[in-house]
């Protein structure tokens, strides 16, 4: 049991998974908010674009998705004559970005709409416009709503990551992979990626719930 | 519809013409012909579903109405005038209907997520346009006003309900309506909290160009601020008059039947 | 040429339609996948329930750590785990059931939350008028909370079925012939991957409906109050 080789290469592993996780995590955040609010938009063409966007990307396998953007698209690049071939960080982030953002989109929608119907009206009785009842009214009380959702969609997105080995991007489990094809030590290894998981799964926990309490501070109330 | 416009003259800042409001089936406003002047005081009284608080939330455009048709300030509310053609409004109509009236409601609906004084300062500086010190004064005016300066950078969650009501008011006001409507300001607190709500609702009664519309219950109150008690029921205005005709010699005797629940003494206090 | 099937490449409309077969034979693959995954997690799912449910901490206080445990692990390494540990301690299995235990096992986690869930929305008050009728806890148990849990279960196990079956792709990396993985073998063969990987989009899209609108129907079926027992 090589403690010290295994480290190297499982930390730097591991960095380029969190990476991944918050790069993709923040992407994510941004379309969720963008589809989400889409999916309520009373512009048809917006909303129905939402909708299919968040039905296709929930509906179908992140792997699907993955491989799709990785292997797929560079083939109708070069029918339509763009050169679309994606480095394998690309596609991932990408992938990743998209799926979770679609999942996020349903919560950014549920929450949004579950903002009582008299702050609408308070809104509109001072005459602000549906976008400003939108952005300052409803989102901002929506966000405490949302979190403990978000925080159950980090953790899957850290778990997703490990998707990300099978086109060759150096995350934890591709170097822990490599490691295994070359010491056959199949019991260390795995159940050594399988704690490092549950690690960064934890921190990450943490950093959601702390971010939860932030974002519900007005929710305080009278003692 | 009417096929010859005339709009009402200077003075009357209100009036609905011949309004009929549905939801679905139920029949809430029928045919109802009402008028309120400039600076009046009017108070809405009436049991439950007899439609008092659907004619402020059709004055504050919340819901729209069937048939009718209703005048703010010299124009048509929930209509536009085209070549002197009534034409369904367009959202901009609408928008600038809205900053005759302001509206405080029952559940006090601030926003949670603010302080006093932001929810108070967001409408002016988003809607109206105002610079932040110009909004800043003016809540600092209002809040003045309503006793509350002192708790400017609370949430809300922090207040009491009276707190909480008083701070929708100054928010109200702050957009400086001609028209202000309370739907109920008092039904929703405990009744330790009512007297501070209406003691400045009462201060907001001495101002001249101010339009007061106010649905309450709260008879004793109604009979010291109003010009005018208007009796709903069932869609309808029943009986209209000044404090003293309604409350001290109603003549209909519905009005009769519903004030018997109420004891109004006729000597003020 | 795959399962017997050759394809035409002679179009890409050709192409799509030649290699349905195949990859119909691939779904068929994904979904006993499915089905046996969802039954291996609903039972695991019910075991880890009722152990965490347990008085004694020295059984409860694992279980609940092992359901955490695997909830926040990805669903891929469990799969290595299983696939190359599990023969150096004798235990070899086919690939494809070893692909339905992993499955089973990660959906278990969450479907022991289900149990949990489902058991305790129904109030207090239905145990205690249990016990005030003297019922013993298994009659308890058995007529009284199990029937009303029911319908506040069944849907929530359907949509963990729609996952599974979105999770089934990642079997591929243990070679089991899954839809994906098939077309992938399509796609390195022929060098176009997009007709195959298109079309898997498009298979998965119509499963995900299918079945969501399958558990909808479900849900519409059970009554709210409970399965009515006369």
């Amino acid at each position: 049991m090589d403690w010290m080789n295994y480290s190297g290469p499982l930390l730097s592993g591991a960095w380029v998974t969190i990476k991944l996780t918050i790069y993709s995590s923040i992407f994510g955040t941004l379309i969720a908010f963008i589809f989400g609010v889409g999916k309520l938009s009373e512009n048809w063409f917006i909303k129905a674009f939402s909708v299919a966007f968040i039905e296709v990307f929930r509906g179908t396998s992140l792997l699907v998705q993955l491989f799709w953007l990785f292997f797929a698209l560079p083939v109708l690049g070069q029918a339509i004559g763009i050169d679309l071939r994606l480095p394998p960080v690309v596609a991932g982030t990408l992938a990743l970005s998209l799926n979770i953002g679609a999942y996020g989109a349903e919560v950014v929608r549920g929450a949004i709409q579950a903002v009582p119907a008299s702050q609408l009206e308070a809104a509109k009785a001072l005459d602000f416009t549906p976008r400003q009842t939108m952005w300052r009214i409803s989102v901002p009380q929506a966000i405490p709503e949302m979190m403990p959702s978000f925080g159950n969609l980090a953790v899957q997105n850290l778990k997703d990551t490990a998707l990300v080995s099978l086109i060759s991007l150096g995350d934890l489990a591709f170097r822990a992979e490599q490691i295994r094809n070359f010491t056959q030590d199949s019991t260390t290894i795995y159940t050594l990626l399988l704690f490092m998981y549950f690690g960064m799964a934890l921190v990450l926990t943490a950093f959601m719930k702390v971010l939860e309490r932030m974002t519900g501070r007005w929710r305080a109330g009278r003692s | 519809m009417k096929t010859e416009v005339t709009p009402p003259s200077d003075d009357v800042i209100i009036r609905f013409e011949n309004v009929t409001k549905k939801f679905g089936d139920i029949t809430v406003l029928d045919e109802l012909n009402f008028e309120v002047r400039r600076g009046e005081k009017v108070t809405i009284i009436g049991p439950s579903g007899s439609g008092k608080s659907t004619v402020l939330r059709i004055l504050m455009t919340l819901e729209n109405i069937q048939d009718g048709v209703i005048w703010v300030a010299g124009k048509p509310l929930w209509h536009e005038l085209k070549n002197g053609q009534f034409v369904d409004p367009s959202e901009t109509h609408l928008r600038a209907m809205r900053k005759e009236m302001g509206m405080v409601f029952q559940q006090f609906n601030l926003f949670p997520h603010m302080t006093v004084k932001r929810n108070v300062t967001e409408a002016p500086i988003h809607v109206l346009g105002l610079s932040k010190e110009k909004a800043n004064k003016r809540a600092e005016e209002y809040l003045e006003l309503v006793g509350l300066s002192d708790q400017a950078d609370k949430f809300p969650s922090q207040l009491s309900g009276g707190q909480q009501q008083r701070v929708a008011i100054a928010r109200a006001l702050a957009m400086q309506p001609n028209i202000l409507l309370f739907d109920e300001p008092t039904s929703a607190l405990d009744p330790e909290l009512v007297g501070e709500v209406l003691s400045v609702i009462q201060r907001l009664s001495k101002k001249h160009d101010l339009t007061i519309l106010l649905v309450t219950h709260e008879m004793q109150f109604a009979k010291e601020i109003s010009d005018r008690v208007c009796f709903f029921d069932k869609g309808k205005i029943v009986e209209d008059g000044s404090p003293e005709q309604l409350f001290v010699d109603p003549q209909e005797e519905r009005t009769k039947a519903f004030l018997s629940n109420f004891i109004v003494h006729s000597n003020g206090h | 040429m795959l399962f017997g099937y050759a394809w035409d490449t002679s179009s890409n409309w050709a192409f799509a339609v030649s290699i349905l077969p195949i990859l119909l034979r691939g779904l068929i693959v994904t979904i006993q996948a499915t089905l046996l995954g969802f039954v291996v997690a609903a039972v695991l799912g019910l075991i880890l329930a009722g152990l965490k449910s347990v008085r004694f901490k020295i059984i409860s206080w694992p279980a609940r750590f092992l359901t955490e445990f695997i909830r926040d692990t990805p669903l891929l390494v469990q799969l290595f785990f299983l696939y190359y540990v599990l023969p150096e301690y004798g235990l070899v299995l086919p690939a494809f059931l070893t692909g339905a235990l992993a499955l089973g096992v990660q959906y278990s986690a969450y479907t022991s939350e289900v149990y949990r869930a489902g058991i305790e929305s129904i109030t207090r008050g239905q145990t205690e008028a249990a016990h005030a009728l003297d019922l013993s806890p298994l009659r308890t148990f058995g007529i009284v909370i199990l029937p009303q849990a029911i319908p506040r279960i069944v849907p929530a196990l359907g949509n963990y079925l729609v996952s599974i079956m979105k999770d089934v792709p990642i079997l591929s990396v243990v070679s089991v012939l899954e839809v994906l993985n098939v077309a992938k073998i399509i796609g390195d063969r022929t060098f176009n991957y997009m007709v195959p990987l298109s079309m898997v989009g498009g298979l998965y899209l119509i499963l995900t409906l299918v079945a969501a609108w399958g558990v909808r129907y479900l849900d519409t079926r059970l009554p709210k109050q409970g399965i009515p027992l006369r």
